[in-house]
């Protein structure tokens, strides 16, 4: 039986200096990471152990380049075992490992914590009046996106044929509650009013390795950040990142479960579409969500009545296997939003963006009389995303009820400083905590403490769910110095 | 590519003729004074120059 998955999301973040538009995004960026207060300790991520070029699909190699060229980048490893640090012209938040959906959820809010107070206390930094504004959104709406990731930890037993073979299907249909919602279309896909989707126009290859160009609705990037004779990591390049905590949860727990039923072979069916990157888009661009899809043996299925048949298999096979609440609470929130997108989808804007933003646009436009492409409707649309507590549109939906909620803010602000106590994230969060100045590197799967000794040490955690509280928790506790630690490791 | 896309008729099991979109109005008319009340609140909170804003709002270098 598949273990429940390991999860994590990355955000990229959108970055305005407004009054400023020549201002650099990358170097605008360094200041929000570098600024951050909160546990923290800037490191070199060591890049020389990534191996962002392999692919799982075992042939070819694409080469990136260095990741790091530009020295003004900046890696921070934070106290709740995340990474901040600047990807190009974006700041991004990478989230811990963490062990169920509800968990991943949490700290992917806590990322915008994070992200909000990092630009608080860059504005000193900032040119005169030192005004950010971050949103956590996917597309410019000018035919720039910058991307949410979701990574799952599956066996390396599962074959990647196999992966791939499932995944383009559930990767298009279940758009209809994984969508943030975007005011027209983008990368000369067809005109449309609003779409379910921020990503869906610029999804190109059903397969493939890119992540920037021609992106793949399954990604192969086969670089596990774990013991790779044991795991793969999925990677997940197809989703909008979410405001609602609701959405993020279920789109994180459906997916866990969907993966995990792939690896059981639990799925009778591989639904298979018969052009995946056209379905991508016009799955987005439905608002009716009435329109069939071609399938690949014939005929024609709905992204909805797609999602109901997934429904049908994955109830049956969790309630046998995953018997945890956190799997029953994924099945009872899919179940009600499939139930409501199909008598109703307007019913679905109290937990998913996409409806929560198109009612609010809407509403704004229609009582002032302004088109869908009004700047002042763009605006609307835009600052739904702003992670700024006093300004994002969506933390007003929040405070108002009219957008549900699963975690208070004090559980929130406590996981931007805290790590999982379930994963090897606890272990790296702990390090952060507790032994800051000797940290010299970090990455996924290791850290690089220099204890003033001849030669740096490395500490490998291979195992993503080692490194716990249970397991190490008492170690940590008992070490005053980084050379007690390693001392105690070597043992 | 955009060119071709835009140019493919939808395919024959496209039920064209239906709804193009869901009616969220028609679903707030019972709270149309809560929305009023939150567009309100909208106004007090929205970006000042909201045309210079979008307009510079360009996000390059993304993934």
């Amino acid at each position: 039986m598949a273990l429940p998955s390991v999860i994590g999301t990355e955000t990229e973040f959108g970055i305005a200096v407004p009054g400023h538009p020549d201002y650099s995004p990358t170097l605008a960026s360094s200041h929000v990471v570098n600024s951050y207060q909160g546990g923290r300790v800037r490191v070199q991520w060591s890049y020389e152990e990534e191996t962002p070029g392999a692919d799982a699909r075992g042939a070819g190699y694409e080469s990136y380049g260095p990741a790091e060229a530009d020295p003004g980048l900046i890696n921070v490893v934070l106290s709740n075992g995340a990474r901040f640090y600047v990807d190009h012209a974006h700041p991004e938040y990478s989230s811990p490992e963490c062990a169920d959906p509800r968990q991943a959820a949490l700290y992917d809010k806590a990322g915008e914590r994070v992200a909000a107070a990092a630009a608080a206390a860059a504005r000193g930094a900032m040119p005169s009046g030192g005004e950010l504004r971050i949103h956590k959104n996917n597309s410019d709406g000018k035919g720039n996106s910058y991307g949410y990731h979701e990574n799952y930890l599956v066996s390396r037993d599962l074959p990647f044929a196999e992966l791939i073979r499932f995944s383009a299907t559930w990767l298009v249909t279940r758009q209809i509650f994984t969508g943030s919602g975007k005011i027209g279309s983008e990368n000369g896909r067809p005109p449309v009013d609003y779409q379910l989707t921020q990503r869906a126009d610029f999804f190109e290859e059903a397969v493939g390795l890119e992540t920037t160009l021609k992106r793949p609705i399954v990604n192969t990037r086969d670089e596990p950040h774990a013991d790779a004779s044991k795991y793969r990591r999925f990677h997940v390049i197809i989703g909008d990142a979410n405001m609602s905590e609701v959405q993020t949860f279920l789109k994180l727990g459906a997916t866990a479960l969907f993966l995990s039923a792939v690896e059981d072979g639990a799925l009778p069916d591989d639904l298979q579409l018969a052009d995946p990157v056209e379905a991508a888009w016009r799955v987005s661009h439905d608002l009716s969500l009435n329109r069939p899809l071609r399938l690949e043996e014939g005929g024609g299925a709905t992204a909805l009545e797609l999602q109901r048949q997934y429904y049908e298999w994955l109830s049956k096979y969790a309630e046998r296997e995953f018997p945890e609440p956190v799997w029953s609470q994924t099945l009872e929130e899919w179940g009600a939003v499939l139930d409501d997108l199909e008598t109703d989808p307007a019913r679905t804007a109290d937990r998913l963006d996409w409806a929560a933003k198109y009612r609010l646009v809407d509403g704004y436009r229609l009582r002032d009389g302004l088109s869908r492409d009004h700047p002042r409707t763009a605006m609307v649309a835009l600052q739904y995303h702003d992670v700024d507590r006093g300004r994002g549109l969506a933390y007003r939906l929040e405070e108002r009820g009219d957008l549900r909620r699963m975690f208070t803010d004090e559980e929130v602000e406590r996981a931007a400083a805290v790590p999982p106590s379930e994963t090897r994230a606890f272990f790296r969060g702990g390090c952060v905590e507790r032994f800051a100045e000797s940290l010299l590197a970090a990455n996924w799967d290791s850290l690089l403490f220099d204890v003033g000794e001849e030669n740096l040490k490395r500490v490998s955690m291979m195992e993503p769910r080692r490194g716990t509280k249970d397991l190490v928790g008492g170690l940590l506790e008992s070490c005053r110095l980084p050379e007690d630690l390693i001392r105690a490791l070597d043992e | 590519m955009a060119q071709e896309r835009q140019g493919k008729q939808p395919s024959p099991r496209d039920r064209s003729g239906e709804a193009e979109r869901i009616d969220v109005r028609k679903a707030d008319e019972g709270h149309m004074e809560k929305v009023d009340d939150l567009l309100d609140e909208i106004d007090s909170v929205l970006e000042e120059n909201a045309e210079e804003f979008v307009k510079n709002y360009v996000q390059k270098g993304g993934q």
